[in-house]
């Protein structure tokens, strides 16, 4: 079979192509963003014609896919870990409704927080919501647990969760493929009340997804992923989640570890494996990347009779992701060092583009609050977060998507005049509008700033679903046309812009300034695909 | 064979070039392989780093050890430095440009970053923006670069080449020869300073 040189991301993508996908869906988010856009390049799927458009948000994503699999064919939606709490309402409800067409959820957490605000694990989710999860530990396992997902789904009628997380979503590896499977025929569920989550049908629903568990716990221990490999030393025993388990090989690089170990990659977790492995040894280690999510249910509340290492007794650091020497040093194996980082050298913080729009905004802004006392920006997740790093210091806020207007809203309620959201046109239509609509109704005393450079541009410069509607969503949702500015940030208007700025920050009510310039990257990239297709004329 | 770098530089300088340029050798010699990037936020201008596996055997951890790298491949004097707790401090080198990007405020005398770069045991440090002008491919210094490392890479020189070609095949014949000179050139130079 053939192999190819791929992500993390790209192998979870190419495996869908050939598990007969149907529909991919997904909004950008690092580390996820990589498996959409797979999808989109790739001349196979365009050739079966999979969907693959962006969604508005990863909500809208998760509803789209659940439609796929009603009526009988196979979907992927993909996100980041923050994302999946803006999903959360449609997937903890999926696995009630459960699946018809196999259904995977595919969801990259980021430990260490390279490019997010937090580190939540979403096997908690998972587990929250009671369904089946596969937490590959390399780029063919990746590969191969699509495959598998899919006809898990479809057995047990349940969305599965795929979790990966940044170091394997971001790694290229070697990748063999599999034989092409064919995309399902339309066919509606066999109960077709099945999808109706009124109370009388959920509970019945709800019963059938508890007794289900069982099954899930089965495929668990059989399916062959999770794996126990046997060790003479029983003084320790080691379970490994993930992809801790290539930074415990990295540490016996003759692949021989004394300690029995437990490789899992599978949930529910696996039972009787874990059962093996605590009556055989004496202390149990646990590797996890991510939350101690197997540590916390082998220790219970009190520990009793058995001795776990790991994240809760500080064996493993709490916060942050795994690396090897980290294991090492849990293992009690020598440490290894290189030098220093010379003083001489300083930070360099990620910064906005030069040239961006977004400065410019920034530039005007800081001359206009610097009438009144600090802390009243609220902004959003976005390039323009790094407004808050020097030489701007603009922002105040950075919460969660959409959160600059409703926090502005709910500082103005307080009292707190004026306030001010800075939020980008895709943040602002992934989840602005319905916070827009609330400071609409009571004409807040806000002043929104939707900086539109025409992409989401943070992952990349993906297509942005309001590009060319943004005014037109504003007017409808109620914003008086006299209070809605478009301007231009360029430094030859910056005096304008200020005025501007400055009026509508001191109306008493809602008003909105959408400050417009494409994204400098995504223009230097149309400008290329321009110029070299007119050299190949 | 065995070789664990470290490839930096700042966000959009195209360490990624050299990375798939790697990955290509590594297809083409059937060797194993892991290489992992950075997306998202720090490639706005922030420092990146990818860490790149080479091996004749199965290659586990995505990310190389402490102490470990057999090499530091850097396009910026001051990011080359931010690694050295990745490097063998024995054996390892570290190849790197001398041409600064300054996009901070605060970015440190270059002659102290050089004087650093110094005390490193094994080290190359070359102008590469200047070489690649010389040479007539200005924009192929990332390039220079991996030229200057590949006499360390334990990759037939033959391989590298035949990488850059299918890398840059598209591109055209023109393309492809300004980036085989920019290799040649950076070789020649670790050649002659190592």
């Amino acid at each position: 079979m053939q192999k190819l040189l791929l992500l993390g991301d790209e192998a979870i993508a190419q495996a869908a192509i050939d598990a007969g996908l149907t529909g991919i869906f997904a909004y950008p988010g690092t580390p996820s963003t990589e498996i959409t856009e797979y999808v989109q390049k790739s001349k196979e799927a365009k050739e079966k014609n999979i969907h693959s458009s962006w969604s508005t948000n990863e909500k809208t994503a998760m509803e789209a896919a659940l439609g796929v699999s009603y009526v009988g064919k196979r979907a992927m939606v993909c996100m980041k870990h923050v994302g999946l709490n803006v999903a959360a309402d449609a997937f903890v409800n999926s696995a009630i409704t459960g699946a018809n067409g196999g259904l995977i959820v595919v969801v990259a957490d980021d430990p260490s927080m390279h490019s997010s605000q937090n580190e939540q694990d979403s096997r908690f989710y998972g587990k929250f919501a009671m369904v089946p999860i596969l937490e590959p530990t390399n780029q063919q396992e990746a590969y191969d647990m699509v495959h598998y997902g899919f006809d898990l789904s479809e057995q047990m009628s349940i969305p599965v969760l795929l979790r990966i997380t940044t170091r394997l979503a971001h790694s290229r590896s070697a990748v063999e493929r599999k034989a092409v499977r064919k995309q399902n025929e339309l066919k509606l569920p066999s109960d077709l009340k099945q999808f109706i989550l009124l109370p009388s049908i959920a509970r019945k629903r709800y019963k059938g997804l508890l007794e289900n568990q069982a099954r899930f716990l089965e495929a668990s221990e059989s399916s062959g992923f999770n794996q126990y490999f046997d060790g003479s030393d029983k003084s320790l025993g080691i379970i490994t989640t993930g992809i801790a388990w290539n930074y415990l090989m990295e540490n016996y690089q003759d692949g021989e570890v004394p300690y029995p170990v437990l490789k899992i990659t599978q949930y529910p977790a696996p039972r009787d494996m874990i059962k093996k492995l605590v009556d055989e040894c004496e202390e149990i280690l646990v590797l996890e990347e991510g939350y101690p999510l197997v540590e916390e249910l082998l220790k219970g509340l009190f520990s009793i009779g058995l001795k776990v290492k790991g994240r809760l007794d500080g064996t493993i650091p709490r916060d942050g992701e795994l690396n090897p020497n980290i294991v090492a040093r849990a293992l009690g194996l020598p440490d290894t060092y290189g030098q220093d980082v010379p003083e001489v050298v300083a930070p360099r913080p990620p910064a906005m583009c030069p040239g961006c729009g977004h400065i410019d905004v920034y530039n005007a802004l800081n001359v206009v609050m610097a009438d009144y006392s600090g802390g009243r920006v609220f902004s959003d997740i976005g390039c323009y977060t790094l407004g808050a790093l020097p030489p701007f210091n603009a922002i105040n806020t950075c919460v969660d998507m959409g959160a600059s207007i409703t926090m502005a809203k709910g500082a103005a309620d307080a009292g707190f005049v004026p306030a001010v959201a800075m939020i980008g046109d895709s943040t602002f239509t992934h989840s602005g509008i319905t916070g827009l609509l609330d400071a609409v109704n009571e004409n807040s005393p806000i002043t929104v700033i939707i900086s539109d450079n025409s992409t989401t541009g943070m992952t990349g410069g993906q297509d942005s679903a309001g590009t060319g509607k943004i005014e037109a969503i504003c007017l409808a949702l109620g914003v008086k046309p006299e209070h809605l500015k478009v301007i231009k940030p360029l430094r030859k208007y910056h005096d304008e812009n200020v005025q501007i700025m400055k009026e509508e920050i001191a109306y008493q009510g809602v008003s909105v300034i959408i400050p417009r310039r494409e994204c400098v990257r995504t223009l230097d990239r149309r400008m290329r695909a321009k110029h070299l297709k007119k050299e190949k004329k | 064979m065995k070789k664990d770098i470290i490839l930096a530089g700042v966000g959009g300088q195209g360490i990624l070039t050299i990375a798939a340029t790697l990955g290509l050798c590594a297809v083409e010699e059937g060797l194993y392989i892991k290489q992992s990037e950075v997306h998202g936020m720090s490639q706005r201008g922030g420092d990146v780093q990818s860490h790149v596996r080479l091996s004749d055997k199965p290659i586990n951890s995505d990310l190389i050890p402490t102490g470990k790298a057999d090499m530091i491949i850097s396009v910026e004097p001051m990011e080359s430095l931010r690694y050295l707790p990745m490097l063998n401090p024995e054996k390892g080198w570290l190849i790197t440009n001398s041409k600064p990007f300054v996009n901070i405020s605060d970015y440190p005398d270059i002659n102290n970053i050089v004087a650093q770069i110094e005390q490193v045991k094994n080290h190359i440090i070359l102008d590469a923006e200047q070489i690649a002008k010389d040479v007539g491919s200005p924009r192929a210094a990332n390039i220079v670069i991996l030229g200057a490392a590949s006499p360390f890479l334990d990759l037939d020189y033959g391989l590298i080449e035949i990488a850059l070609k299918k890398l840059f095949g598209k591109k055209g014949d023109d393309v492809v020869n300004l980036n085989l000179a920019a290799l040649k050139a950076g070789y020649d130079f670790a050649m002659k300073n190592r």
